[in-house]
């Protein structure tokens, strides 16, 4: 009886919760039984990593209805800011749990005024012009980052734009950010359970922010600008609110990225427009605006490649073609008419009607 | 609420076929299926004998000695995965043609990474859940170091034959074929600086790609104590590798007598058409990245003429091995192979040595493997393709004598 | 002096490649209201077909461009017909995600097909290249035919649109679809004839950027797609001499941030340059000012 006091919206959000917290438990058990494969194991961290980053990003495209392109600039820069820290403190701070939670509030700060600065500028701008800007926002993020070297030594940091050279060190200097090839050794210290107290920690603040009176304001905006503003909803303190919170999450997601992998450089790849067009892809596939569907797409499209391997050279061809396929089936007006007709539900549907009658 | 069901469903459903038979990777010779959908049954299907895999990697009967190898088979990177693959697979037909190493026959699996360290990691854990004994790989730099973390947790033995980062290799079980970058600038600039080639010389790099950063770093370095004075440095990114006009007009204003080019052939085939279009002819320096550049289909080998580069590898050497290397290589895959084929053949046959030197068997596990084939490494000496008499620090460094190549008329010579 | 005028024609010879791909980027913006990310990748097709029908079939390489204009039209149409008219009336980032699918497509199958090796261009152009001020100054054949190309399309684009029957139709599609399909045009025909044009433009270009720049592989569309779809939005996109504008002044923003400011920010430079200008004016610089509806 109970369940029927709580509103439809608690209700999902409590399976939102409630689905990850058994992916956990189930995964933690099949672990233990020894029955996940390595890759699978692998795979955990760079899961929660993308699970984040689909949320984060769910809450600008789908809630405050804007298309970023650049999303991965502000991981990148989370990452970056994280790893940096980790690798200078990694004598001076030995407890790793204490280290990496620093490293999480640095990655998360660092994205957040970066998301705040940029919020400024790009969200005066509407629609496909906007989707640009943020597009070469990150490619400034990722051109420019590929040209910081940071070292330190006795007489403390140097810094170039140029080359590791021109930094002038002492001989027993350590170079940090070593331009493109970047940081290396950073500390293995995400884990699985880290990823899932992240990722409900993601959850918490945007299903929170969509359910408070900030959200109603930002979605306000979304469907009606000029109502919203005509009721006196300040469009670019929520718009910017929004944002930054976005920015600051994927930080976050960078800053588990960083510290899965022992390597972390800016290449096109795991930071350029491919990335972020990547995370807007799991949003788009898992229903925008619809929190729990980016957890399915971002979790479902980053197993579908390792799954194909077995296909060797037609791998990447066939993820393509999964990709056109699976939008034209959920998006298209034709598609959607198909799923209506012979989806359970209709089916189901009909047999009680046709009961019914009798 | 159905079309999330659903899609819950299939996350399941894939969750569970990677959990129970991740073991089942693309082996070399494995039939392509087709789809997706018939794939997921189908490897539901060999769930037990998957399970078995990830404990005990090899066979009671047919034993076979499993080698993994990681390297880009697809995105900008893939043509020199490719040339790794097969490099790998030549050597391992050979091999298994001459009877296998001790008598048992290898068993090849090479994984796609993408040039992207995640995915290098994706591709290493597949290779693992395979039951992979040795790796070969990974072919580039970024996703090597990534590798080499696992690779050092697992005890797993690991041999890049072309990741040519210094950290590549810091740990004790890792060992790389080619030369490392700073070797290959400190090198180049002996080369110039005593041979008296130039002394005002113009550098053009890939700012991108610590491969030639760490190149020119080294040589900048080096260029100090051979009296070489570098005129003009301009640097490109992966990003903006189309348009070199301001980069060679800079050399040229500079009056630089020569070129440096630490980056690969098909930028430098790029850098190359542009010098000729703006009547720009100094002498033209390369490292090995270079090699391949006569591959590149339907190339104007004039506009190459006279360019130098250091090679590991000349594919038209009178050497025996190569000649038959080559001559495999072009029947099977219509082209000449570059070094990068070259070092992944040698890389195989270092395996080989190695583990004979050792005594493995294929019965042991891959951390038992690794403990042999740490100190065999350091004891075997190795003639291949790539150089005669190489010997490996235990630092994981070879040691070889880099080979200067000049085009002379559309073919590489050794100087 | 002669430094600048040099990298400034080094400018306009690569902002006259991107701006030959804008044109096709805008007019099917323009008229098709997508982003079509896969439009690299024709170029890159069209690249490929020409350097197999010239290099690999010896054909002359008139007839090379002709038989890539020709596959290239039928491919945007396929493309068009396959992927994105079932998405017609689906909302705006499907259709964008799709083209990312399709981009995908067509690089690796052209990987599948050609391998990752880099193939030499054999440019189509003879043409000798112009010398200027005692060879301090070189302007290449390529660069020329490049920009007359630019100016010969740009014309014949206008005036197609202008005075053409079908193009009256596509002016009408893009200012109100609906509407015009209730005048008796007909949508899917008018957008399927745009993509038609918009992948024949393609491969022009394709053979154009290859001619000046040799390199070819199935990644070779990719980058200067997005560079040219920049410098679209930079013109102000949906507007045909905006993109070659744009594209003209992304050249040489690129080229002289290289030799004065430095090499490797040039990406970043030409972006901030971007985002300056979308901030003055927000819908770049020859683009339409939209009046927001109440």
């Amino acid at each position: 009886m109970k369940m029927k006091a709580w509103n439809k919206s608690t209700k999902s959000n409590l399976i939102t919760y409630g689905m990850v917290i058994a992916a956990y438990v189930i995964m933690e058990i099949l672990m233990k039984a020894g029955m996940v494969s390595s890759l699978l194991q692998g795979l955990l961290v760079p899961l929660c990593t993308y699970v984040i980053l689909a949320v984060s990003l769910n809450l600008v495209v789908g809630i405050s209805g804007e298309l970023s392109l650049g999303h991965a600039g502000f991981m990148c820069v989370g990452a970056f800011a994280s790893a940096f820290f980790s690798n200078y403190t990694k004598e001076a701070i030995t407890v790793s749990g204490l280290r990496f939670f620093l490293a999480i509030l640095i990655g998360a700060a660092v994205a957040a005024l970066f998301g705040f600065l940029i919020g400024i500028p790009v969200l005066r701008l509407r629609g496909d012009y906007l989707a640009i800007v943020t597009l070469a926002f990150g490619e400034i993020i990722k051109n420019v980052i590929n040209v910081i070297f940071l070292g330190h030594d006795s007489k403390g940091f140097h810094i170039s734009f140029k080359d590791a050279f021109s930094m002038n060190m002492e001989p027993d200097g350590e170079v940090l950010i070593n331009g493109p090839q970047g940081i290396t050794g950073t500390p293995h210290d995400s884990s699985f359970l880290i990823g899932v107290i992240l990722i409900l920690i993601t959850l918490f603040i945007v299903i929170n922010m969509v359910n408070s009176r900030t959200g109603r304001a930002i979605m306000a905006i979304r469907d009606n600008r000029i109502a919203a503003e005509s009721v006196g909803i300040h469009i670019t303190k929520y718009k910017l609110l929004a944002f930054t919170v976005s920015a600051s999450l994927a930080g976050v997601a960078g800053v588990l990225y960083a510290h899965n992998l022992s390597t972390l450089a800016a290449q096109p790849k795991n930071f350029g427009y491919n990335m972020s067009i990547m995370i807007l892809v799991f949003v788009v596939l898992g229903g925008i605006g619809n929190i729990r569907g980016s957890i399915i797409a971002a979790v479902v499209l980053t197993l579908l490649p390792e799954l194909l391997r077995s296909l060797n050279d037609y791998r990447m061809l066939m993820y393509a073609v999964v990709l056109i396929a699976t939008m034209i089936f959920t998006s298209s007006p034709g598609g959607q008419a198909f799923r209506e007709r012979y989806s359970l539900k209709a089916l189901l549907g009909q047999k009680k009607q046709e009961k019914e009658a009798k | 609420m159905k079309k999330k069901a659903l899609s819950l469903l299939l996350a399941c459903a894939m969750t569970f076929s990677l959990a129970a038979c991740g073991g089942k990777g693309g082996e070399t010779e494995a039939p392509a299926a087709d789809n997706a959908e018939t794939e997921a049954p189908a490897e539901a299907g060999n769930d037990a004998e998957a399970g078995d895999d990830a404990e005990a990697p090899a066979a009671s009967d047919g034993a076979v000695i499993k080698i993994g190898g990681i390297g880009p088979t697809t995105g900008g990177a893939s043509a020199y995965g490719i040339a790794v693959q097969r490099g790998m697979e030549i050597a391992v037909e050979e091999i298994n043609g001459a009877g296998g190493i001790g008598g048992v026959q290898i068993e090849l699996n090479f994984q796609d990474d993408e040039h992207d360290p995640e995915k290098s990691v994706n591709a290493y854990n597949t290779l693992k859940d395979w039951g992979m004994q040795v790796l070969i790989g990974s072919v580039t730099s970024n996703p090597c170091i990534a590798v080499a973390e696992q690779t050092y947790n697992d005890n797993m033995f690991q041999l890049t034959p072309s990741g040519t980062a210094v950290k590549c290799v810091q740990y004790d079980n890792a060992f790389r074929m080619c030369f490392s970058d700073p070797n290959q600038g400190l090198e180049s600039a002996k080369y110039i600086g005593e041979n008296g080639l130039a002394t005002k010389v113009a550098v053009i790099y890939d700012s991108s790609d610590p491969y030639s950063v760490g190149i020119y770093e080294a040589f900048r370095a080096e260029a100090a104590n051979q009296n070489i004075e570098i005129v003009s440095d301009a640097a490109f990114t992966a990003d903006n590798r189309t348009d070199f006009s301001t980069a060679v007009q800079g050399a040229k204003n500079a009056g630089a007598e020569l070129l440096y080019m630490p980056f690969y052939y098909t930028e430098a085939s790029l850098v190359l058409a542009e010098c000729s279009k703006q009547s720009y002819a100094p002498l033209f320096f390369g490292v090995d990245g270079m090699d391949g550049i006569l591959s590149v289909e339907n190339f104007d080998a004039s506009l190459a003429e006279d360019l130098m580069y250091m090679a590991p590898f000349v594919a038209n050497s009178d050497d025996e091995m190569v000649k038959s290397f080559v001559g495999k290589y072009q029947e099977k895959y219509g082209e000449i192979p570059n070094q990068f084929a070259a070092d992944a053949y040698d890389c195989v046959y270092v395996v080989k040595a190695a583990m004979e030197e050792a005594g493995v068997t294929a019965d042991m596990d891959a951390s038992a493997i690794c403990d042999a084939l740490k100190t065999a490494m350091t004891s075997i000496t190795f003639d291949g393709i790539t150089g005669k008499g190489i010997s490996w620090e235990a630092s994981g460094e070879p040691n070889k004598a880099p080979l200067i190549v000049q085009i002379k008329g559309g073919e590489g010579v050794a100087l | 002096m002669m430094g600048f005028i040099s990298y400034l024609v080094n400018g306009i010879s690569l902002g006259s490649v991107y701006a030959l791909i804008a044109l096709g980027y805008t007019m099917v913006y323009g008229i098709a209201k997508m982003l079509n990310f896969a439009h690299g990748d024709v170029i890159m097709i069209g690249g490929f077909v020409t350097f197999t029908a010239v290099s690999g079939m010896g054909l002359p390489p008139i007839l090379g461009v002709l038989i890539s204009v020709a596959v290239c039209t039928v491919l945007g149409m396929v493309i068009e017909r396959i992927a994105y008219k079932p998405l017609r009336g689906a909302s705006k980032l499907a259709v964008l995600i799709t083209a990312i699918g399709v981009s995908y497509f067509l690089q690796n199958i052209a990987l599948l097909i050609y391998g990752s090796n880099t193939k030499s261009f054999t440019s189509v152009v003879s043409m000798e290249p112009l010398s200027l001020a005692d060879g301090a100054i070189i302007i290449s054949g390529e660069t020329i035919v490049t920009i007359l190309a630019c100016i010969v399309i740009m014309i014949a684009l206008t005036s197609f649109i202008k005075y053409s029957k079908s193009g009256r139709a596509m002016l009408a599609v893009s200012e109100d679809s609906g509407a015009a399909q209730l005048m008796g045009v007909n949508v899917n025909a008018t957008i399927a004839l745009t993509f038609a044009i918009g992948s024949a433009l393609a491969a022009i270009a394709g053979v154009l950027l290859c001619s000046s720049y040799p390199a070819l592989t199935p990644y070779t569309g990719a980058m200067p797609g997005i560079k040219a779809f920049v410098a679209a939005v930079f013109g102000g996109i949906g507007s045909i001499p905006g993109a070659f504008i744009g594209g003209i002044l992304l050249g040489v923003i690129e080229i002289l941030g290289k030799a004065y400011i430095s090499s490797q920010l040039a990406d970043a430079i030409v972006f901030a340059v971007l985002i300056i200008v979308l901030l003055v004016k927000p819908t770049g610089l020859l683009g339409k000012q939209i009046q927001e509806k109440v």
